[in-house]
């Protein structure tokens, strides 16, 4: 029995440096020198220094770094905003037929966003919202809407519907049983909610590479326009790449135990 | 696990007493605003999609808008190009989807045995998917495969191998692997999910009666892993069909990698040419909800069941 134990982890092991390894070669290369990074054979024992980093933040990051992160951060407000009210009437006081409702939330999520991208762009262009981040806000929000209503719904509906009642007997309205009763319990679900969906807009490129420019540009469009403006620096692109994982990288292991139910739309607990 | 209490007809429940009107309203209130938002956000696009698809219009030439019937589609399924891009859009799809599944499942049975280290293994595997995908795309393509200082020549460079030029030789296989190695964790954890979602008494039952371990796997925990197998296959596809990042980035659509999505955002970005552009997402949405019909009959089947237990 211990010898099988000992075998599975062997396999176990390897599999996980065999997948690690790129990750691991992003953070080490990004710390070498220019020099260093470009060697084959590969300089493992090479120096390690932040230039990569400091060239980075040296080259404009900061703007398409803001930029993402207040795309990212205002959809998930507004995202939870418009999903924890749906979610209550889809759990805790469900409408007439819920469940055709909630698989509408779902199907919007499985058509493809690129069969939509002509007109959003007629419409930026018409209305003078290209190159503005609160248009791409707007849009990852519609994005990430259904994954939070399902997932919401899966949390709201563990509040015990004893404690709600004795609310509603007690006079409490909607926003305030809302805020009050049912926010603390559902509190680590929201939060999980929060990460996966700061998650899905940070890595967003498609919509931000055709809607935005020069002022909103987000940190993934800057990350592939970097390479192409600054030549091949390999240690200041490892850098970059590592820097704008590093949200994600946060995000994702903080909600890790909560991260298959997110992106099976709550299908799997 | 939750427990999902569903107000379907059960015999010993009064049948539902008709709402009133103003119950009814008061219970979707809180509904609305997502719904609308959802509404007009995700499906009026499509439908102007569709209009725009049976136009003839590039922006480059307002003059010339103007019907054009079913032209654009001719046009989509004559254009080798396009009709190149269809195949390669199958060929990713189904290729990274099987491997990353098949992979998945492997990594997901070692992890369920228990095993020193398994948390920090666990954490391991789930990296790749939590590198933003274009700065992963950049990695694979730069650090890499790159021919003259890439890691993976490096390695062959140790070994005494030979030093191929990765991305030009094999495009799409570049492509795949950089995608396989995202998606195989996504995979892993679905299944993991399904393997400890699994009723522990019938595998000892079968191991007492002398069942050998593949026997366990093949009768036992692939009949329950099956709808866990295609939420996977299905949710992959509906994510890998849609790949823009990957192919943008490792090969820009080149060397015969382009797919639908990168097709059409070529055609509408660079060659301005509208109509084409909206008949190529017309197909790709025509395809996706033929993925998405069976997706959704998985998850309604998981729903159910979570509803049962």
């Amino acid at each position: 029995m211990i010898k099988q134990s000992r075998v599975w982890g062997m396999i176990g092991w390897v599999a996980a440096v065999f997948f690690f390894l790129p990750v691991a070669w992003m953070v080490l290369t990004s710390l070498h020198s220019e020099a260093d990074a470009a060697t084959n054979p590969p300089s493992l024992a090479a120096g390690l220094t932040f230039d990569g980093y400091t060239e980075f933040f040296n080259s404009d990051a900061w703007p398409p770094l803001i930029n993402s992160f207040s795309a990212s951060i205002g959809s998930t407000i507004i995202v939870l905003l418009l999903a924890i009210p749906a979610a209550y009437a889809l759990s805790i006081k469900k409408v007439d037929k819920w469940t055709d409702v909630l698989f509408f939330f779902l199907s919007t999520k499985m058509m493809p966003v690129v069969a939509a991208l002509l007109p959003i762009y007629l419409v930026a262009q018409y209305t003078g919202l290209l190159d503005n981040i609160s248009f791409l806000m707007v849009l990852y929000t519609s994005m990430n809407l259904p994954i939070a209503v399902w997932l919401m719904r899966s949390f709201l509906s563990e509040v015990p519907k004893e404690i709600l009642e004795a609310a509603s007997i007690d006079g409490a309205g909607l926003i305030t049983i809302l805020r009050r009763v049912v926010a603390p319990i559902a509190m680590p679900g929201i939060a999980a909610t929060a990460l996966i969906c700061f998650i899905f807009s940070w890595n967003e490129l498609l919509f931000a590479r055709v809607l935005t420019g020069v002022v909103a540009t987000t940190a993934p469009v800057y990350l592939t326009g970097f390479v192409t403006s600054q030549g091949l620096f390999l240690a200041k692109v490892c850098a970059a790449a590592t820097v704008v994982s590093l949200p994600v990288l946060i995000a994702g292991f903080a909600a890790q135990d909560k991260l298959v139910q997110g992106l099976s739309l709550g299908a799997v607990k | 696990m939750a427990v999902l209490t569903r107000e379907r007809p059960t015999t010993d429940r009064p049948p539902p007493v008709p709402r009133k009107a103003t119950d009814r309203w008061a219970r979707r209130a809180p509904l609305l605003p997502a719904l609308l938002f959802l509404i007009i956000i995700t499906q009026l696009p499509f439908i102007a999609t569709l209009v725009i698809s049976f136009m003839k219009w590039n922006s480059l030439d307002p003059g010339g808008r103007g019907f054009a019937g079913f032209d654009n589609y001719v046009n989509v399924f004559t254009d080798p190009d396009l009709r190149s891009s269809v195949v390669n859009t199958v060929v990713l799809t189904a290729s990274v989807v099987l491997i990353s599944l098949v992979l998945g499942l492997g990594l997901a049975l070692v992890l369920d045995k228990k095993f020193r280290g398994r948390g920090l293994v666990r954490t391991m595997l789930i990296a790749p998917f939590l590198v933003v995908p274009v700065a992963a795309a950049l990695i694979w393509k730069h650090a890499l495969y790159n021919p003259e200082y890439g890691l993976l020549n490096g390695i062959l460079n140790w070994l005494g191998g030979p030093q191929p030029d990765w991305i030009s030789s094999m495009p799409m296989t570049a492509v795949v692997a950089s995608l396989v190695w995202q998606w195989t964790p996504f995979m892993m954890l679905i299944l993991l999910a399904g393997l400890q979602s699994r009723p522990v008494e019938p595998v000892e039952a079968a191991r007492i009666d002398g069942a050998s371990p593949f026997q366990i796997f093949r009768y036992l925990t692939f009949p329950h892993l099956r709808q866990y197998l295609e939420l996977g296959g299905l949710l992959g596809s509906i994510y890998i069909v849609q790949n823009f990042d990957a192919v943008f980035t490792i090969t820009s659509g080149g060397l015969g990698t382009a797919n639908l999505p990168y097709m059409i955002y070529q055609t509408f970005y660079q060659a301005h040419e509208y109509g084409e552009a909206s008949a190529a997402g017309v197909i790709v949405v025509a395809g996706s909800i033929i993925i998405a019909t069976f997706a959704l009959r998985v998850v309604s089947s998981l729903f159910r069941d979570e509803a049962k237990s």
